[in-house]
């Protein structure tokens, strides 16, 4: 019987404020997961600690919420020991490119294969609305006392300069939009980032969903908002890495796109590479029977619970006798 | 008590100063003789000051006495470093092309050595140039030996038709190891031995190395056959017997006991652990045609260490993580988390002198405190303190299973001391070693029934489901949660989580035998009690069977595990005592002060040293001596080392 998004529904009261981008991501994720067929115990949501930290609960798959900004590093420990989970890691622009930076851009560089979604709406949600590392300069959100005085981080151009090898970003009420995108993320062979914009009503009152909606600026013929947000796959673009020798002149094109902001944001997939080895393709140079016989799933001791590694190998190394 | 035949090699960091220390204690090895090596180094790459203080003995030896009986220097400031520790009758091997060194002109030598240095030049009326020490030394009975290790060096190049001398002026650490044994008369063909397995896959190196030998042994039989008469115990043993480090005595213990991810960022003295159970990542098993695996991760810091730890460990897989102490202050919060996620997750912490970077090449047990309180809140914890290389191997297999089966962090404290030595055992019977991993529930025990992760249990611990078990799907938050694993702040439940989680020590002050606990030596009702952890083990059994052999009534109890404190077992036993000394390698007695607060039992005589070099026999023999002979103050500060 085919799953419906509703067989990912867990029994938690959904506790975000009205009108919340995170409704959106939720619900393009339960849709995901369902369209993909996961069967739920395989799957496993990681979370850092702020408002997106608590999709997990709201999912009925395994859900581990981490703590602030280490939410990579326990993604990445979980698929390393068992390849055979589909891992999804989520955070928050402050989670991940904040207090988790370091780890954002160490992750690229191994390339596990699994998800990262970012919940990106530019503020501290939880903890009353101060500025996030993807807050642009100068500006006033509702809660800060003065104008941002940091330059914000391009989580895009970040995660391509480290190695992340699909990069995409979506809008939280784009549901539709959103689901497509994550469903390719967890599809991707390799570590895949997805930017997910995100109105937060109650602490940004610059980059709201009447913001990205346009409704300031009204077609003078149509007399409707023009929308800000426009996608990568209705003006040809092409994310995909073919061959290798094509790598960096589509990261510089993906870099040129995620530049974009202001009247033109575009959406969609920048930038997509499956012919970077995997770090599990990378274990497995080492480890030949790595994916047959994961950490976790390896026999380390026989009934009688004697240890059935041999180590004589070891001690004959260290033999002075 | 048996000091044995103490050998000490030095020379500039870079030098071979370690090779030539693994060279010497493996030809004792195939000798039968029993060798504890401790190995000392500075922060640094190439340059400064490192030595290698071996003690051989016919018996197991577990720490250094304070002579050296042979000097191997490399270079003028190794004499000068160590010239007061040599016994009389003992032997210096020297360069003669650097008798003429001005001695205060060293540039490797600190300032603070050099002040102290000039005021003992000075009151013995000790001339400026190296030749001047060995004349004042020679007066005291220490045997010279000046070898002129170019000459020597030139000859080997001649043989070996190699014009550029620089390329084997590495072989200056062989060179001094050949003088050594031909001065000592031992069998060169045990020597020619550890080196073949040394160097066994470059034969072009094994073939230098055997010629330096060569010269340099038939160099002192010819020149100094009988200036020295130390000789050494060699005899045939049919045992097998292995020597390596603690760290290396960690990694096989990790692997045997089903370490399968292993995280660590690279540190000081514990990144060796890391790196050798690398090099073994593949390994076969008891099971023919089957082989395991341990993936080793270098992580970006070690909080990701730590964290990406605890995620292989949800999943299922034995995980574990290795560092010192600036490593363990960024592992903190993961520790509490896994404290309120009771992740199985085992933490080898290597002690090193410490606030902040402090002394990173150096030993210390700063932190027993530290180990004991991390983390912000209440959460069960186990704490364990190997106290030498042999127990580092055990406690690591021990701090698995205790992780598993009552599912709480575990830190196992080693220290550098135990890191960096080396020892000669007979090979470890693993025949009694057993893994539990505790209770964990599979697909089908799980069918039919609701899990909860967190489920409230007589003991506290909940059946375990590993992460991707069907039927067992499950939540992890590090807020306070119900028996889902959903956030909760619901405060009857908290009260029952904290009860859940608390009680798991009772748990394991239960079911632990006392022998994983504690180790005993000496007098069962000794007047005279002595408690202590880690590395310090070694000097003090050694200085307790000395004294206890004079007739004083001495007993030593050596706690294993730290916390939960197996407070019943050292009340009873300290109580009884007229007198109880605390002996440390730190400032304030962590041990004794965690001991007052739990039994009650106040100690009244502190032995502690802290600076950064461990205790020797010699000196805790000589400080429990005033402690027994009723004269001793309170507190004694041990300062031996260089």
């Amino acid at each position: 019987m085919a799953l419906r998004w509703q067989d990912f529904k867990s029994d938690v009261f959904v506790d975000w404020c009205p009108g919340c981008g995170n409704y959106g991501i939720l619900l393009a994720l339960q849709m995901a997961l369902a369209e993909l067929a996961l069967e739920p115990h395989r799957v496993v949501l990681v979370s850092g600690i702020g408002c997106s930290g608590k999709t997990p609960h709201f999912v009925k798959v395994n859900g581990v919420h981490t703590l602030h900004g280490r939410t990579l590093p326990f993604a990445q420990g979980i698929k390393i020991a068992n390849p055979d989970l589909e891992v999804i890691a989520i955070g928050g622009d402050g989670d991940g490119l904040g207090i988790g930076m370091g780890h954002f851009v160490n992750a690229g560089r191994r390339n596990v294969d699994m998800t990262y979604l970012i919940h990106d709406n530019g503020v501290y949600g939880l903890t009353k609305g101060q500025a996030s590392p993807t807050l642009k300069l100068g500006l006033k959100v509702k809660a800060i006392p003065k104008p941002n005085i940091n330059e914000a981080v391009n989580p895009l151009i970040v995660a391509l300069a480290a190695g992340y090898t699909f990069v995409a970003r979506s809008y939280a009420y784009d549901t539709k939009h959103l689901k497509e995108i994550i469903k390719q993320a967890i599809q991707h062979k390799g570590l895949a980032l997805v930017d997910i914009l995100q109105p937060c009503p109650t602490y940004n009152d610059i980059t709201t969903k009447e913001w990205y909606a346009g409704e300031d600026r009204i077609d003078p013929k149509t007399g409707k908002p023009v929308p800000r947000l426009y996608k990568l796959e209705d003006v040809g673009y092409d994310p995909v890495v073919h061959d290798l020798s094509e790598d960096f002149s589509k990261k510089l094109a993906a870099m040129e796109k995620a530049r974009e902001w202001g009247d033109k944001i575009p959406i969609g997939v920048f930038y997509k590479n499956e012919l970077i080895p995997t770090f599990q393709e990378r274990i497995t140079q080492r480890i030949p029977f790595y994916m047959k016989n994961p950490p976790a799933k390896q026999k380390i001791c026989d009934d009688a619970g004697s240890p059935i590694t041999d180590v004589d190998v070891l001690f004959k190394e260290l033999k002075v006798t | 008590m048996e000091k044995g035949f103490n050998w000490m090699a030095g020379g500039p960091q870079g030098s071979g100063v370690d090779t030539a220390a693994n060279i010497f204690g493996r030809a004792c090895g195939y000798g039968g003789l029993y060798v504890y090596g401790r190995r000392e180094y500075h922060s640094n790459i190439k340059g400064l000051h490192s030595y290698f203080h071996l003690r051989v003995s016919s018996n197991e030896v577990s720490a250094n006495v304070n002579d050296v009986d042979m000097l191997a220097a490399f270079d003028a400031e190794t004499v000068v470093r160590h010239i007061s520790e040599i016994v009389p009758n003992g032997g210096i091997i020297v360069d003669q092309n650097q008798l003429d060194t001005k001695i205060l002109e060293i540039p490797t030598l600190p300032i603070e050595f050099k002040s102290i240095f000039q005021e003992f030049m000075k009151e013995n009326g000790i001339g400026t140039r190296l030749a001047d020490l060995l004349e004042y030394v020679r007066n005291k009975g220490i045997h010279v030996f000046e070898v002129p290790y170019m000459e020597l060096l030139k000859q080997i190049a001649s043989k070996l038709n190699i014009r550029e001398l620089n390329k084997i002026t590495r072989m200056i650490n062989v060179l001094t190891i050949g003088i050594s044994f031909g001065l000592l008369g031992y069998d060169i063909g045990l020597v020619e031995k550890a080196i073949k397995d040394i160097f066994g896959e470059k034969p072009k190196i094994v073939e230098m190395n055997l010629l330096a030998l060569e010269v340099a042994y038939d160099y002192a039989k010819n020149n100094f056959s009988k200036d020295f008469s130390y000789r050494l115990p060699e005899r045939v043993v049919k045992e097998e017997r292995i020597f390596l480090s603690g760290n290396q005595a960690v990694a096989i213990g990790k692997i045997l006991g089903g370490c399968r991810v292993q995280t660590y960022y690279p540190i000081t003295p514990a990144a060796d652990e890391s790196e050798y159970i690398e090099a073994h990542e593949v390994l076969s098993t008891k099971i023919p045609g089957v082989e395991v695996g341990v993936v080793v991760i270098q992580t970006e810091d070690e909080i990701a260490a730590i964290n990406m730890a605890l995620g292989a460990a949800l999943a299922g897989a034995r995980a574990s993580t290795s560092t010192s102490g600036p490593g363990f202050s960024l592992m903190v919060e993961g520790l509490s988390w896994a404290g309120n996620n009771e992740v199985p997750v085992v933490i080898t912490y290597y002690q090193r002198g410490a606030p902040s970077t402090g002394l990173p090449t150096r030993h210390g047990q700063d932190d027993l405190r530290f180990a004991v309180h991390a983390g912000h809140g209440e959460f069960p914890r186990i704490v364990l303190a190997s106290g030498d290389i042999r127990e580092c191997f055990y406690d690591a297999v021990n701090a698995f299973n205790y992780a598993e089966r009552f599912q709480l962090p575990v830190i196992h404290l080693i220290d550098k001391a135990l890191a960096n030595s080396s020892q000669t055992f007979p090979v470890f019977d693993i025949s009694s070693i057993k893994i539990h991993r505790g209770e964990i529930l599979d697909e089908k025990m799980l069918d039919g029934i609701e899990y909860k992760r967190f489920a409230f249990t007589d003991s506290g611990v909940s059946p375990r489901v590993l992460l991707g078990t069907k039927n067992g799907v499950h939540w992890y938050t590090g807020d306070e949660h119900n028996e889902y694993g959903h956030i909760s702040e619901e405060p009857h439940n908290r009260t029952k989580m904290m009860e859940k989680r608390m009680k798991k020590l009772e748990a394991v002050n239960r079911e632990v035998p006392i022998t994983e606990k504690i180790n005993f030596f000496g007098e069962p009702n000794a007047k005279n009690m002595i408690v202590s952890w880690g590395s310090t083990k070694g000097a003090i059994v050694e200085a307790l069977n000395e004294l206890s052999r004079e007739g004083y009534s001495v007993g030593f109890l050596q706690v294993r595990m730290v916390h939960p404190l197996p407070r019943e077992y050292i009340k009873e036993t300290l109580e009884k005592a007229e007198r109880v000394i605390d002996i440390e390698m730190n400032y304030s007695g962590q041990l004794g002060g965690i001991i007052t607060e739990k039994t009650g039992v106040l100690m009244d005589f502190q032995i502690v040293k802290y600076n950064g070099r461990p205790m020797t026999t010699t000196e805790v023999y000589n400080a429990l001596k005033l402690v027994l002979d009723g004269r001793a103050p309170k507190r004694q500060v041990l300062t031996y080392g260089t």
